[in-house]
């Protein structure tokens, strides 16, 4: 198990990590979800011992390994760039770690035949890596890493430089890559689709603190504040400034909903009111939807469903809307949205309470 | 403005000894004027060789490029009157945001008072008037990002705006503004747009017609509906949609197509070359789980957020399934979907759909 | 907190041994050289800023000074936009940019007095190649007599041996600029030159504020070349601070003038050093 104690770094008087407990377990899958800058490249360094925490102290297994370097540590790591040794076959990219700690021959070669497989390499073990695709590059990357059976495995943002397409189909695989090596796994990216692929736990990062950290699907359905709700939000959330008072929710001086069951306990006075496009719908889905007119300002037309900007007052939302919606612009259009899934924070950002979802689909199928 | 012709098209880098040392296999298109077009495709597709055959940075092996009816082929970039937004951003660091903005236009000489007009009307298009006299060193990537893409709108008479994966460098939640301003900026200036990604989302949000490519040549070029509803080819059904459809090894036998124990009538199809592969394409949006149809054997349920999606088996087959966040499998769950959602394919190349009743 | 690794001062260790004896302990000789005074026999008297203060006042120091700031003027406002040019022009690729950076390699890797003699006997009159083609031509050109000759000489030497330094520097940040800047920039309209002005010369600015820095500090100590091409001469047109400095310290052993004029001479070097960094990099910090 890794731990963070109350790690923080600061490099010449600029905070980049503040102080910060952390707990991973062995043979976890932990994505670090954040903006660029947010500190998630500075956390992995500190998780590796590539730099030491300026207070606070790392743990590994019980033991404190706050002062050992990088080299003394069992540690693996894939980058955004496709890390090779360019003049060695792929076969010896993936066996070069094992020749390292002077395995034997028949071992290194039964190892790198099981992650090439496990990583489709197989037929392009002969190959240099530079003859290969972008995608292939990166997987020779990842089974080096794999293969080496180190305890801490970190990825910083491995799929940012590859093909839409290729990094659907390695986010299918790498979960269970990784479900079958007994590491820690660490994986950075700023898209939270690809937390939400990955499952696991995340870890929401912003501007060097840790927001929130839990099961993926807690993080995404249960945001502890609007930072975390925010930062996990793509598309992003849209925004109702209202007002509770005693059972009725206002925007501006008209009451617009009743207060739904999971924020009564919500105190009276303002309050900002967040939730998904996706839940704003082109038709009511049940009687307890919310009618909420809006004015178009431009439809996208993506394939299989429409993203619809729209306008309400000041505010500018978004409704994600199955299938083909040629809407012009300024048409005047109303959005439904069940009550029960509203987000609601104080002035402060905190939740009140987090929109209401069943308990079964809070548990990741498979 | 114009209206931009690929007549006849072909690439090769070095001597082509044989088709397949063309890089552009065989591109023949005309974009009309005021459009927005993407070019969709993996790496090595060829998209960046027809984006710098449209620039003028490449000189075609075969064939030529008109805008409107003038010959661009022998002319060189800056004479082809183009505007271009790359992958990184391209900022002159030592000027103020006014300034890069107006480079374009006082390099071409245009009037002092039309410049600063010009200048003021871009720089509140793209938000950053409050910056305008400050340097461009130092900004954030977005930021940098914008100054390119309004100095590539700053000059009123070009003849089109290409775009080359502009939203790289983006951060998620920053690239659905700055998508939906560009798609905006495409309404208001009516200029002839070509915007060159990988990412499906993109090309198909921000275009009217998308030319799919795929090892060289332009697979379908269609709206956005009609490449997720009727995919030509099915390398356009697996690229794009996430994830991809589902293609289904058949037999085709009397109008029906043979699956395990199911028989699915086909509507009227184009013969099917002798011993061409025959599949049959399902988008997982388009598939019903519940207690009719044929017999599906549930393997995992993804949780991804906004909507699950079912990993099973029909009839030995893999198969994918979209559903709705809160959606839960029947026991004993069967498929089902309407003829509309079938395409069929042979050798590759759609030849009909399901029978309509 | 623990020591991160008590072994890395270990292997510091002897650079900083060696910067002591080679730096520190001699440049705390040169100190105490100035302000004491010696007359042989190992016997020093306090003389507190007296040799300073002779110095200060010395015309020959002044006049030392001034040729030593308008040599080194004169050949950063020839060498560092030559050194441009010829990296602008020079091939990008190919078996010609192998050819261009060997050939420019070349005089880089002459040693300084060789390079001086090299010149002093080209320029002769008598045996000279370039001395025995101007008389040929008719070109009055004696760098022995003539002072204007003798400055030319020098001028054009320097340029010889350091200008493809320069370029080099200023080649290499070329190469560092991407592609999509020259087609963005052609795709704008830019004329060549707007191309150098915002493109290439902001993009070469931290090289080439590598390139003023040495090449400054380097013409400003120039020593053995004019010093085996004229001696200083023709009298002490060429006798530049460096010269000046050996001439009274070991032509004539006035041991304290020449440490305070050391001192002195440093102190130049390093403001001058520090004026031009701040000017260059002033950018940078808005």
């Amino acid at each position: 198990m890794l731990e963070l104690r109350e790690a923080a770094r600061t490099v010449g008087g600029e905070t980049h990590i503040h102080p910060l407990s952390l707990k991973l377990e062995r043979g976890s899958l932990n994505v670090l979800l954040g903006a660029a800058l947010s500190g998630k490249t500075s956390l992995m360094r500190l998780m590796a011992g590539l730099d030491r925490p300026t207070s606070g102290s790392v743990w590994f297994d019980g033991k404190d390994v706050t002062g050992v370097p990088v080299r003394k540590r069992d540690i693996a790591m894939v980058y955004q760039q496709f890390v090779n040794y360019p003049a060695m076959s792929v076969y010896d990219n993936i066996a070069s770690p094992l020749k390292l700690q002077g395995r034997p021959r028949a071992e290194i070669e039964a190892e790198v035949r099981k992650a090439a497989d496990l990583l489709r390499l197989t037929p392009y073990l002969s190959r240099k890596p530079l003859e290969l695709s972008g995608g292939q590059q990166q997987r020779t990357a990842i089974a080096r890493a794999v293969v080496k059976g180190a305890d801490l495995v970190l990825l910083d943002e491995p799929l940012a430089n590859l093909d839409y397409k290729l990094r659907e189909e390695l986010r299918e695989e790498l979960p269970k890559i990784f479900a079958a090596s007994g590491a820690i796994f660490v994986y950075a990216t700023t898209e939270p689709a690809e937390a939400l692929l990955l499952g696991g736990a995340t870890a929401v990062l912003h501007e060097g603190r840790l927001a929130q950290f839990g099961p993926t699907m807690e993080v995404w359905r249960r945001p502890r504040d609007l930072t975390v709700a925010r930062a996990f939000a793509d598309p992003p959330l849209n925004m109702l400034e209202a007002r509770k008072e005693g059972g009725l929710l206002l925007e501006g001086e008209a009451a617009f909903s009743p207060v739904p069951p999971h924020l009564s306990a919500a105190p009276d006075g303002p309050c900002r009111l967040a939730f998904h496009p996706h839940h704003l719908t082109l038709a009511p889905k049940g009687p307890q939807d919310l009618r909420l007119e809006t004015t178009v300002d431009l439809a996208e037309i993506a394939g299989s469903e429409t993203f619809i900007h729209v306008e309400r007052g000041l505010q500018r939302w978004a409704l994600l809307a199955p299938g083909v919606h040629e809407i012009a612009p300024g048409t005047p259009l109303a959005g439904f949205l069940d009550p029960a899934r509203l987000m609601a924070f104080d002035a402060q950002g905190r939740a009140v309470a987090a929109a209401e979802t069943s308990a079964q689909s809070l548990v990741r199928g498979g | 403005m114009a209206r931009i012709t690929l007549d006849h098209v072909r690439h090769a880098y070095g001597t082509p000894r044989q088709e397949s040392d063309y890089a552009l296999k065989e591109v023949h298109a005309v974009w009309s004027d005021g459009g927005a077009y993407a070019l969709l495709g993996p790496s090595g597709c060829g998209k960046t060789t027809l984006l710098n055959i449209i620039s003028g940075l490449l000189r075609p092996s075969e064939g030529r490029i008109l805008f409107d009816d003038q010959d661009m082929t022998d002319l060189p970039t800056g004479k082809r009157n183009i505007a271009q937004v790359f992958q990184f951003p391209v900022v002159y660091d030592g000027m103020t945001l006014r300034e890069n903005i107006a480079f374009p236009l006082r390099n071409r000489g245009f009037p002092r008072a039309e410049t600063e007009a010009r200048v003021a009307e871009i720089l509140r298009l793209i938000d950053l008037e409050g910056m305008a006299d400050r340097r461009a060193r130092g900004l954030t990537a977005d930021q940098k990002q914008k100054i390119s893409l309004g100095r590539g709108l700053a000059r009123p008479d070009v003849n089109a705006i290409l775009f080359d994966e502009p939203l790289t460098v983006i951060d998620p939640q920053m690239k659905w503004r700055l998508r939906a301003e560009l798609k905006a900026l495409h309404r208001r200036s009516g200029f002839t747009m070509v915007y060159v990604t990988h990412d499906q989302t993109e090309a198909l949000t921000f275009a009217d017609r998308v030319a799919v490519m795929h090892d060289g040549r332009i697979v379908q070029m269609g709206t956005p509906e009609e490449l997720f509803l009727r995919p030509e080819h099915s390398f356009v059904g697996y690229f794009i949609g996430s994830p991809g459809m589902n293609l289904l090894p058949v037999r085709v036998e009397g109008g029906e197509a043979i699956l395990g124990e199911a028989r699915i009538p086909l509507g009227p199809h184009a013969e099917i070359p002798p011993g061409a592969r025959t599949e049959i394409g399902l988008r997982p949006e388009m598939l019903r789980v519940g207690r009719e149809g044929w017999p599906l054997v549930p393997l995992r349920l993804e949780d991804v957020g906004r909507r699950k999606i079912l990993r099973a088996e029909l009839y030995g087959h893999p198969l994918a399934v979209a559903l709705g966040e809160d959606a839960e499998i029947p026991a004993d769950p069967r498929l089902d979907f309407a003829p509309e959602a079938l395409n069929l394919y042979a050798g590759g190349w759609r030849i009909g759909g399901g029978r309509i009743p | 907190m623990k020591p991160w690794n008590n072994k890395a001062w270990l292997l510091v260790l002897p650079t900083l041994v060696l910067v002591a004896f080679s730096a520190v302990i001699p440049l705390m000789t040169v100190v105490n050289y100035s302000v004491q005074d010696t007359f042989g026999g190992n016997r020093f008297f306090w003389a507190g800023t007296e040799w300073y203060e002779q110095i200060l006042n010395s015309d020959r120091f002044w006049a030392a000074l001034w040729r030593s700031l308008l040599f080194s003027g004169i050949i950063l406002a020839i060498e560092i936009p030559l050194g441009v040019f010829i990296a602008l022009h020079m091939p990008r690729k190919g078996v010609w940019l192998s050819v261009c950076l060997v050939l420019m390699a070349l005089p880089l890797l002459i040693p300084w007095n060789v390079v001086g003699t090299i010149w002093q006997v080209f320029g002769r009159v008598d045996i000279g190649l370039l001395g025995r083609a101007m008389a040929e031509l008719g070109v009055n050109y004696n760098y022995v007599n003539n002072v204007g000759d003798a400055w030319v000489t020098l001028v054009v030497m320097d340029v010889w041996h350091w200008t493809s330094l320069v370029a080099l520097l200023a080649y290499a940040g070329l190469v560092s600029i991407p592609d999509a800047y020259y087609q963005a920039a052609e795709i704008d309209g830019a004329s060549r030159w707007a191309v150098f002005r915002h493109i290439q010369l902001p993009k070469m600015k931290r090289v080439l504020l590598i390139a003023v820095l040495l090449r400054f500090m380097d013409s400003f100590m120039i020593y053995t070349e004019p010093f085996v091409v004229t001696g200083g001469g023709p009298g002490n047109a060429t006798t530049f601070l460096s010269i000046d400095l050996v001439k009274m310290a070991l032509g004539q052993f006035d041991l304290g003038p020449a440490a305070a004029m050391s001192i002195i001479y440093f102190l130049i070097i390093l403001l001058l050093s520090w004026v031009f960094y701040a000017v260059m990099t002033r950018h940078d910090q808005e």
